[in-house]
């Protein structure tokens, strides 16, 4: 296998594993509309970083976590519903991603690659950061699980039986933001909340518990990765979007399993 | 005396610079059950959420026990159908098992369901696991928000007997809102009849007769009336026979009825 190839495979597979327990979250919250929102304030970290000159990666984690904090700030005061909001600040740190990226396209910056991910390109180094925050992330999910949990299926129950509610919320929200940040590197800007969905809802009609759901999830975004990465070797297809689609076709294949539950 | 577990004194509320809750007093006491009743909007649930300590209240104080331990039956569960949860999951949520989830399990005669996904419980069966959860956490105090929503006239019953037996055997305080006070009279030792205040508390016989209760509930116990408008052109006497217009030798005649 050459090089690149093991690389990609690393990066995916890191990825996969934390999508699995954060996609059902996904689901199971309806949060597919933040994790868009958060995907494309990504682009907007990668125009920080560059007007700032830091670290592209750092600036994308941290373009991801300060719209996540602003998002829970915001949701306090509900003047307007989320998804109104979600969509004003999802479709404006796009615009003002795509345009900072645009200036600087020329020179240093290849658009699709963040749109759509380039996960042919990852070095040594990403794949060292991308295990690190998986293994952050899982360790920090697997504390926070019961709780996690408990504000899932009640929040004032959960309060009232001395869970912390906001600090949870506030810390699934940029749990999630640091995953897309990470991820945005294999699948691309547009095509994360995707790999955050669709192994979840494929896991839902196969499983029983929660605990079951997202393990399930975790395996399946990674068979899709390899999927993907396999199509993508032999036809050349581009990866991010081969991944999503493997990962599509485990949710048709998911139908034709008789729902128990 | 019955140990007090909570008091709250002059409880206001406001949202968006109106109170939506005033003045309200509350004090609840072990093994006693206290029913908050009103009309939609009255503001039994901002109260009860008060009392939970879910909202910050802007006026007043609630004093409670340190440490009091609170168990909840919300009003609703809304689950996603999405998540995979079985009854006995759900129970588990709390951290409890073993030995208390077997006995709470019996009282409230759920162990049947565990394998079960919560999704698909009847209304009366959601309602015992919730009643569950709230036991799971050996409360000193229980609050249950209109805890037969969802359950047929028998189920009701058989809920509120098994509120009333839990009652006596924990000896724990509890707080319960309803909007029909027939149902939950006998077991109820105070009821407090809440309109944006408190109208009147007391007793559930000398409630029911409190010109207060009856000008909130009175319209209840009557059959439905439609009210149609027009001119009379008679009049009745006291004994409800038509008398012909005559002229006015007292002035009292010509009016509209409504």
């Amino acid at each position: 296998m050459p090089d690149f190839l093991l690389l990609a495979l690393l990066a995916g597979l890191g990825v996969a594993v934390m999508a699995g327990p954060l996609g059902s979250f996904a689901v199971w919250r309806r949060m597919a509309y933040f994790g868009d929102t958060l995907a494309h304030s990504a682009l907007l970290g990668v125009s920080l970083g560059l007007l700032l000159e830091i670290n592209l990666n750092l600036a994308v984690i941290l373009g991801c976590v300060l719209l996540a904090l602003a998002l829970v700030a915001l949701q306090q005061n509900r003047f307007l519903a989320t998804d109104t909001l979600l969509g004003i600040l999802s479709h404006s740190t796009l615009a003002v991603g795509l345009i900072t990226v645009s200036l600087f396209s020329n020179s240093r910056i290849d658009l699709l690659a963040y749109l759509f991910g380039d996960i042919l390109s990852v070095t040594r180094g990403d794949v060292i950061t991308v295990w690190i925050i998986a293994i952050t992330v899982i360790g920090l999910l697997t504390r926070l699980w019961r709780p996690l949990l408990a504000i899932t299926v009640h929040e004032e129950l959960a309060q009232v039986e001395g869970i912390r509610v906001t600090a949870v919320r506030t810390s699934l929200m940029l749990l999630m933001a640091l995953v897309i940040a990470i991820a945005m590197k294999v699948v691309g800007v547009l095509l994360i909340t995707a790999l955050l969905i669709i192994p979840a809802a494929a896991s839902r009609r196969l499983t029983h518990t929660p605990e079951q759901m997202a393990i399930g999830a975790s395996l399946l975004a990674c068979f899709a990765v390899v999927g993907g990465l396999t199509a993508s070797f032999w036809w050349d297809s581009p990866p991010g979007p081969s991944i999503v689609l493997a990962a599509t076709g485990f949710f048709i294949l998911s139908f034709f399993k008789k729902q128990t539950t | 005396m019955a140990k007090v577990l909570l008091t709250a004194r002059g409880v206001g509320v406001k949202r968006s610079d109106r109170y939506i809750l005033r003045g309200a007093d509350l004090t609840l006491e072990a093994g006693k059950i206290v029913t908050l009743i009103g009309p939609n909007g009255a503001g039994k649930t901002t109260l009860v959420r008060s009392v939970l300590g879910l909202i910050q209240t802007d006026e007043g104080s609630i004093e409670r026990l340190p440490d009091l331990r609170i168990g909840y039956m919300p009003q609703k569960l809304h689950l996603e159908p999405s998540l995979p949860l079985s009854v006995l999951r759900f129970l588990t949520l709390t951290g409890k098992s073993g030995s208390e989830l077997d006995e709470v399990g019996q009282i409230t005669g759920i162990e049947h369901l565990y394998k079960q996904p919560m999704q698909q419980l009847s209304g009366g069966e959601t309602q015992r696991v919730l009643l569950a959860r709230a036991l799971l956490r050996d409360p000193q105090l229980l609050v249950l928000d209109e805890p037969v929503q969802g359950v047929d006239v028998t189920g009701q019953a058989a809920l509120y007997s098994l509120i009333n037996d839990i009652r006596k055997q924990r000896q724990c305080g509890v707080l319960l809102v309803s909007h029909d006070l027939h149902l939950v009279m006998a077991t109820t030792d105070i009821v407090v009849c809440l309109n944006q205040h408190v109208c009147c508390s007391g007793h559930p016989q000398a409630v029911t007769n409190d010109p207060a209760y009856l000008a909130l509930f009175g319209e209840q116990l009557k059959p439905q009336i439609a009210l149609y408008t027009h001119h009379h052109d008679h009049q009745h006497d006291a004994l409800g026979n038509i008398v012909e217009n005559e002229p006015a030798s007292h002035h009292h005649c010509n009016h509209d009825h409504a």
